[in-house]
């Protein structure tokens, strides 16, 4: 009997581990044109030559190349990784496709912890991400106890609620900086645009290890997401620990939007776009949408970023200009075909 | 199979059920009405686990909930809810495969054995040929098939079911309550039915408990508790009792 039934669409590893293997192929050409766009002219050539280490020490495109385009593609990578797993999370665990950490304000509530931090002259290694970090889950508990009631979570309170709280810390942040003294000003308007042009090989350091352990740490509850997915008394009856699932969730998101806030800024919509073009190619199992949506994540920030420092080169843009720019019609196309339906 | 011993349940401080004993054989099918408010809910919900009651205690197999893991009373309790939701798009044979959760590990991926049960499952609720559509693709009726499936799939000793066909019209109806006594008499798998629809609760099930206000008002076959006289008092609704010609069980009509 078995043979009459040859199921398609049921995911192996082998699947999770192709799909993601070639996720990295595009992810490392992304990084290799990325590499070789720019003001300053580098060649293929010079990038390859550069990989295999054959690449004069006195070359000035090794130093564009090191100093200048790597760690700034690398925090790119990082950074949209970042966004859209926190955006994949959020949306599981609020059984809704739009609840994006941006729109909801946890980047924002995020970035007013960093603004604070730096107001009090707090260290930017340290002081900085932990503020950042306490925002994002102030935020999130606001936004759950506020918006997301029981009969909340699907709805669009959560995300009214979401859009009060960003406006309310977007308005917080704007007094801190017309209050506080010039020299200041530059670092906290940088938060408001989001910019990857600060990027660090000693930040990267820190975040990258982070981040990852975040998505080790999502990912090993991916089955239980899908199954949230779905109700939280049905999760409960299938055996999953839905309040443990919900406070480990929303705890790394936290953290990652906390980092990721303190080293890059706002950057919009990535959390919203990459997900959903994941689930329209791969569906809505988490254990394929995690890695899918990270690695997107990290290829579609990388891109955006490369046509911030480019499209108006010699001067660069902020890259939350372009998430921006490419997401809000996105977002309003979505409302606008979905609104409360959402099945696809 | 499973038994309830003097359960009761409070929201806050709402009293929603009290002094509840019950039980419950293996392969029997339990009807259970009440009007609105009289705790079916939430009586299913505490057999399930998934709200622990406040007095009382309830065994399976002869071992208390108490000393269940959750995802082993998975195994022992299966649920088809009333209210399902499906705002992200998974095809039928993985929702059915979200009832082999509680026989897997953290990062273990269903392997054949566990695909064998889910299509087994789908075979048995006649929903086969739906298992690679979208689950919200699916009419009520067959959504409630697929649901059914999954319950099965969590290779259950008993299923719950809240109101499996409320949405439903009569055929859909009448297969869902053929369905399921089939299951359970092949299976030999317990069901307990909630339901408002009181003439295929008479029908199919070989026991009803009639609840009021938390309470079991009245327990036994059917004959013995569908009477014009119980059903007037718990429902406060003038109703006329019959007997059914076909089936010769009893059939309620409102007067």
């Amino acid at each position: 009997m078995e043979e009459d039934y040859k199921i398609k669409g049921i995911l192996t590893p082998g699947k999770v581990i192709t799909i993601s293997i070639i996720m990295c192929l595009i992810l490392a050409l992304v990084t290799v044109i990325s590499l070789v766009m720019g003001t300053a002219d580098v060649s293929f050539k010079q990038v390859a030559s550069m990989i295999y280490g054959t690449l004069s020490s006195d070359d000035p495109a090794r130093l564009i190349i090191l100093k200048i385009r790597l760690p700034r593609i690398i925090l790119a990578g990082v950074v949209g990784f970042a966004l859209s797993l926190g955006g994949v999370t959020f949306q599981a665990i609020l059984r809704n496709p739009l609840a994006d950490p941006f729109i909801l304000g946890v980047s924002s509530g995020s970035a007013f912890g960093a603004v604070l931090a730096i107001t009090f002259g707090l260290s930017y290694s340290l002081g900085v991400p932990i503020m950042s970090f306490l925002g994002a889950l102030l935020t999130i508990y606001l936004v759950m106890s506020l918006g997301a009631r029981k009969m909340g979570m699907e709805s669009s309170t959560i995300l009214l609620t979401g859009v009060i709280i960003n406006a309310f810390f977007t308005a917080i942040i704007m007094f801190f900086i017309s209050t506080s003294a010039d020299d200041r000003l530059h670092t906290m308007l940088f938060w408001l645009y989001g910019d990857l042009a600060q990027s660090q090989y000693t930040q990267l350091v820190i975040i990258t290890p982070i981040i990852l352990l975040a998505a080790i740490i999502l990912y090993s509850y991916a089955r239980d997401l899908n199954i949230i997915t779905t109700g939280d008394d049905i999760a409960s009856q299938l055996g999953v620990d839905v309040e443990r699932t919900k406070k480990i969730g929303l705890l790394t998101v936290s953290l990652i939007m906390g980092l990721v806030v303190a080293f890059s800024g706002l950057i919009g919509f990535v959390g919203l776009i990459v997900p959903h073009l994941a689930r329209m190619a791969f569906r809505s199992d988490h254990r394929m949408l995690i890695p899918v949506a990270s690695l997107g994540g990290a290829i579609f920030l990388i891109a955006a970023d490369t046509l911030a420092r480019t499209v108006l080169s010699p001067n660069e843009l902020p890259v939350g200009v372009i998430t921006a720019f490419l997401g809000a019609p996105f977002f309003l196309i979505l409302l606008r075909k979905r609104g409360s339906q959402w099945n696809r | 199979m499973m038994k309830i011993d003097n359960i009761g349940f409070s929201y806050e401080d709402k009293r929603v059920l009290k002094g509840i004993d019950l039980e419950l054989d293996a392969g029997e099918i339990l009807g259970i009405l009440g009007p609105n408010g009289s705790g079916k809910s939430t009586l299913l919900k505490v057999m399930d686990g998934v709200l622990s009651p406040r007095e009382g205690e309830i065994f399976i197999r002869g071992k208390s909930f108490r000393h269940f893991k959750r995802t082993d009373l998975a195994r022992e309790v299966a649920m088809v809810a009333q209210e399902n939701h499906f705002r992200f798009s998974f095809s039928c044979i993985e929702v059915v495969l979200m009832g082999r959760f509680p026989h897997l590990k953290r990062l273990q991926f269903e392997d054949r054995n566990d695909i064998e049960i889910a299509l087994d499952s789908l075979k048995a609720t006649h929903s086969i040929e739906f298992a690679e559509r979208p689950i919200h693709d699916l009419s009520g009726g067959e959504r409630q098939r697929v649901l059914i499936a999954r319950a099965l799939a969590q290779e259950p000793k008993v299923i719950l079911l809240d109101e499996p066909t409320s949405f439903l019209d009569l055929k859909y109806k009448r297969e869902i309550f053929r369905l399921i006594s089939s299951l359970s008499s092949e299976k030999g798998i317990s069901v307990v039915i909630v339901s408002h629809d009181i003439d295929l609760i008479a029908q199919y099930c070989s026991r009803v408990i009639l609840l009021k206000d938390g309470t079991i008002f009245k327990t036994g076959q059917p004959d013995d508790v569908i009477t014009a006289e119980n059903i007037e008092e718990v429902y406060e609704c003038p109703v006329l009792v019959d007997s059914n010609p076909l089936s010769g069980r009893p059939r309620v009509s409102v007067r």
